[in-house]
């Protein structure tokens, strides 16, 4: 029971990371489209925000695996 | 910018093409295995600290493995230092064994006369194990690495880089122009860049190591156990308690613009987030680098839980995409941790305005 649970938890991390990683992503066309020229800039930005928001929810993932 | 992402790239297929070869040679040992397969225990006995180096498990059930020292205190027996061989299968040699069940599984026990175990009188385990292997194979590939460099600075003098000085100077001058002197700023970074060089580097070093899972000392999980993150974050926090200056503390202890009536709950919430902060690193690095192998190690379990040859290719094929992102998350992480660190540290010193 507690190792469905915890499925169920990891499941509930990834949408969060999803939803923000996928802002993330859209946000970053956006900018991309208006300023091409500001490409890599950008691209490193988003790098290091998608890097931070999936180290919040693997924070959730490893709470799931101690149970 | 453009050469540094290409020498990237090309240190990443470098990589890619070793540990490619080497997820075939795990593969090939895990399918001597019969019988029913249990993925979970199987990935986490792969990323769990360990005793003895296990390469191969043959068919007829005899198990490949380097036995590395056991160097155990004892308040009995005093101390003590012999090969883990000894204690292989759960045999027991001196009075000492490694408990196989329950909450102390893998910790090595002292058993008495009559054979119980006594839980509040553990000995002070000290051994060499695998991830200590791992940091310590880690930390001379680094020294010999930079020690060669400044070797050859000091023949040559600054003048075009060459060999793996191209690779790595533009990585240092990557972390002084782009994470000490934009965050600490021009005057104080020269103090710190040694502790952010080394933590880089040494993190680095050790996620690469970990990717390549054959032979040893590579494949140990060093950033992804706890203690390693623990001691890296605590030497960012003692670092910027002991650089702290009167604005920093100010900060804490009577935050400027808030009502008096307010610090009582402000100063705990304040000196919560001192602690809060390095905690964060330390579990980022750890989680980012625990799940990256348990995630590969899934893949490759695949094969064993369909039990089919057909499943194989389709696993190491996202095997090898995982291997592609755990090589970006390896160089993102020792990033973030040394970006992060400076952050802190930048917080500590700046003047108050």
């Amino acid at each position: 029971m507690t190792g469905t649970l915890a499925a169920v938890g990891a499941g509930l991390a990834v949408i969060g990371a999803g939803l923000g990683i996928g802002r993330i992503g859209g946000s970053a066309m956006d900018a991309i489209a208006r300023q091409p020229e500001a490409y890599s800039k950008i691209q490193i930005a988003m790098i290091i925000s998608a890097a931070l928001i999936e180290g919040v929810a693997l924070f959730a993932v490893v709470i799931a695996l101690i149970k | 910018m453009k050469t540094r992402i290409a020498i990237g790239f090309f240190f990443f297929l470098l990589l890619v093409g070793t540990s490619k070869t080497a997820i075939g040679q795990e593969v090939e040992q895990k399918e001597s295995e019969k019988g029913k397969f249990d993925a979970s225990s199987f990935i986490l006995d792969h990323i769990a600290d360990s005793h003895e180096w296990h390469i191969l498990t043959k068919t007829n059930g005899e198990s490949v493995a380097i036995y590395l020292p056991v160097i155990v205190i004892s308040k009995q027996n005093g101390l003590n230092v012999f090969s883990s061989k000894k204690l292989a299968h759960g045999k027991e040699y001196k009075g000492f064994k490694i408990e196989e069940e329950g909450d102390l599984k893998g910790k090595i026990v002292e058993v008495d006369a009559n054979g119980q175990i006594d839980e509040n009188n553990m000995p002070l385990d000290l051994s060499m194990t695998k991830t200590v292997i791992g940091m310590l194979s880690a930390a001379i590939i680094g020294l010999l690495i930079f020690l060669s460099l400044a070797r050859s600075y000091k023949k040559t003098g600054i003048s075009h880089p060459k060999g793996i000085q191209s690779f790595l100077e533009p990585v240092i001058l990557f972390i002084r122009d782009d994470i000490a002197i934009p965050n600490i700023g021009l005057h104080k970074y020269e103090k710190y860049m040694p502790y952010l060089l080394t933590a880089f580097f040494f993190i680095l070093i050790n996620n690469l190591m970990g990717l390549i899972p054959f032979p040893p000392p590579f494949g140990a999980n060093v950033t992804g156990n706890i203690a390693i993150t623990f001691l890296l974050a605590l030497c960012t926090f003692l670092i910027t308690q002991f650089s702290g200056n009167k604005s920093y503390w100010k900060h804490v202890f009577a935050t400027p613009g808030v009502p008096f009536w307010l610090l009582p709950i402000m100063i705990p919430v304040e000196i919560i987030g001192l602690f809060s902060k390095p905690f964060a690193l330390m579990i980022r690095l750890f989680a980012n680098m625990l799940a990256g192998h348990i995630v590969i190690l899934s893949l490759i379990c695949l094969i064993f839980i369909f039990d089919s040859l057909a499943v194989a290719p389709v696993s190491i094929f996202f095997v090898l995409f995982m291997d592609f992102m755990e090589l970006l998350v390896a160089f993102l992480q020792a990033y973030i941790f040394t970006l992060l660190s400076s952050l802190f540290i930048s917080l500590a010193v700046q003047e108050s305005h």
